[in-house]
């Protein structure tokens, strides 16, 4: 089973995850000034790139604690994981995300 | 099916065959027919088509058939990046069945249904398509609520529906469990006796065969990697075999439609997952028909050849990798014993994935983009299989005359904006 690098605990199964979907996708500041096409973008459409993508996940069974992952969705390899409201991080590096140790402060 | 060829070398005569221990020229397998004749020619690019199909899957094929037999349609490539029916449709779970809720399902799926029931004689090709039902179980008063009310709304619309009680339910499928002694006890379904399976090698192989004999090119091994738009107005692809000029384009890529669609500067309310199913080893004649369960999340068939065939929901996370996740597999083995206790002995033989592109509502997009020439089919997700001849009919009706058929035209991208979705999640089942 894969393991993904929560920022909180470290390595867990996947299993003990739930998805997100895309990340950053912030609430709309004025939801009164949108029109029917930027509710349908908001609502509706997301990205669905092949390749290194920027996603939400929980750690449902561990720290219940979401956090942000870089992911490759062809080889579904983690490069990086990084706090909710931190920037997303470029992908020019594949090297998979550091594990952080039990007890240790996320870095964001 | 050994034809005549100009440049065959001489096989050997019985005779000669015979002998063969006293020639010692003669080779191993000398004696073994020739390959069968192809059933569609391999041919390079030309430089410009009137239409160019992307996706040389079931829908693809289907699409390009279509617009030669219903529009006189034939100066038609269909390009597919892999092999002929490599993708989705290689990896389905053949099941076909039109007892969708809404009216605007009804019409596109009982479309194919009807042209499904046709389709062996149409393309002269045999697809093993079988009529043995399908039932989708309910296993709380909210499901038998649902059901029922889909069951009405499926006879409103002259679909075969029917409700069934437990009872009943054996009756069609013995070996399901009715007891009522387990965790999601069985308590009644919807059966539509009409459903079936196909072979889905066949069906892909039988609009292609159909389409190359009317002039159309299949390309294989020939990916899309950009879209000439000029002036909002498409004007041909550029391959990995060149540049091709095409009147219109018509993308239908399934799981990849995002990455064509962004070709276009366009993005479409999709997301792209793995869905993966799997075969038992070959068993004796068990199951009689179609078996489908929301709430314990599986749906179970044996093929013609014996195996079990099943799938359940998609992996949740985004992928293009044609693999998803051990567990998921586990969990749809575990609903798959809980319904069938008899499986109990069965070995799973092999399992795969696809890329599936769903929608927010569980129904399609079909139908005409902002850029012009640029037709759009995709969305299908778990259930694309069902509609292939039915999509093929009326995607090659809207590529060919600019408009959409009666039966896509709800299924616009524009929905998403307008408000006018048609919500299948109920009846697009675990997976469709």
């Amino acid at each position: 089973m894969q393991l993904i690098a929560c920022p909180w605990c470290g390595e867990r199964e996947e299993i003990e995850f739930h998805y997100g979907g895309e990340a950053h996708i912030a609430y709309p500041e004025d939801p009164y000034a949108l029109d029917d096409e930027q509710w349908a973008q908001y609502v509706f459409f997301r990205d669905n790139p092949k390749g290194p993508f920027a996603e939400r996940w929980v750690h449902s069974a561990g720290c219940r604690r979401w956090f942000n992952a870089l992911r490759d969705t062809v080889t579904h390899e983690f490069l990086t994981v990084y706090g909710i409201g931190a920037e997303r991080p470029s992908h020019t590096s594949t090297a998979p995300a550091a594990p952080r140790a039990k007890g240790q402060e996320a870095s964001r | 099916m050994i034809g005549p060829r100009d440049n065959a070398p001489a096989r050997p005569s019985p005779t000669t065959t015979l002998n063969r221990a006293s020639r010692p020229s003669a080779g191993p397998g000398d004696a073994l027919p020739d390959h069968p004749d192809f059933l569609w020619r391999n041919p390079d690019p030309k430089p410009s088509y009137d239409v160019v199909v992307v996706g040389g899957g079931g829908h693809g094929l289907a699409t390009a058939y279509y617009l030669a037999k219903n529009h006189g349609v034939t100066n038609i490539a269909v390009l597919e990046k892999g092999w002929l029916a490599g993708g989705n449709m290689a990896r389905n779970t053949t099941i076909i069945r039109s007892n969708y809720l809404w009216d605007e399902s009804s019409g596109i799926y009982e479309h194919s249904l009807k042209l499904w029931e046709t389709l062996e004689e149409d393309l002269d090709y045999p697809i093993l398509f079988s009529q043995r039902g399908v039932l989708n179980l309910a296993h709380s008063l909210q499901d038998i609520r649902d059901s029922k009310r889909r069951v009405y709304a499926n006879q409103l619309n002259g679909i075969d529906a029917e409700w069934l009680e437990p009872e009943e339910v054996a009756k069609v499928c013995p070996i399901v469990n009715i007891s009522p002694d387990v965790r999601y006890p069985v308590l009644g379904a919807t059966y539509q006796p009409r459903a079936g399976i196909a072979k889905h090698d066949y069906v892909a192989w039988g609009f292609a065969r159909k389409a190359d004999a009317y002039g159309i090119d299949l390309i294989q091994d020939c990916e899309v990697t950009g879209l000439d738009i000029v002036d909002g107005r498409v004007r041909g692809v550029r391959t990995t075999r060149g540049d091709i000029a095409a009147g219109k384009v018509a993308l239908a890529a399934a799981g990849h439609s995002s990455v064509l669609a962004a070709m276009a500067g366009l993005r479409l309310p999709l997301q792209s997952h793995p869905l993966q199913a799997l075969v038992s080893e070959l068993l004796e004649p068990v199951h009689p028909t179609v078996v489908m369960s929301n709430a314990v999340h599986v749906y179970v068939s044996q093929a013609h050849k014996g195996e079990l065939v099943m799938g359940a929901g998609i992996d949740s996370y985004n992928g293009y990798g044609q693999r998803g996740a051990f567990h998921i597999l586990e969990r749809q083995m575990a609903a798959a014993l809980e319904l069938f206790p008899v499986f109990a002995r069965a070995h799973m033989l092999r399992t795969w994935a696809g890329i599936v592109d769903t929608t927010p509502d569980a129904s399609p997009i079909v139908g005409l983009t902002p850029v012009e020439n640029l037709y759009l089919n995709c969305g299908w997700g778990t259930g694309g299989f069902k509609a292939t001849p039915g999509v093929g009919w009326c995607f090659a009706h809207t590529v060919a005359t600019g408009e959409p058929h009666p039966y896509n035209a709800p299924f616009t991208l524009d929905r998403f904006t307008t408000g006018a979705l048609v919500d299948e999640h109920g009846a697009a089942a675990v997976a469709h």
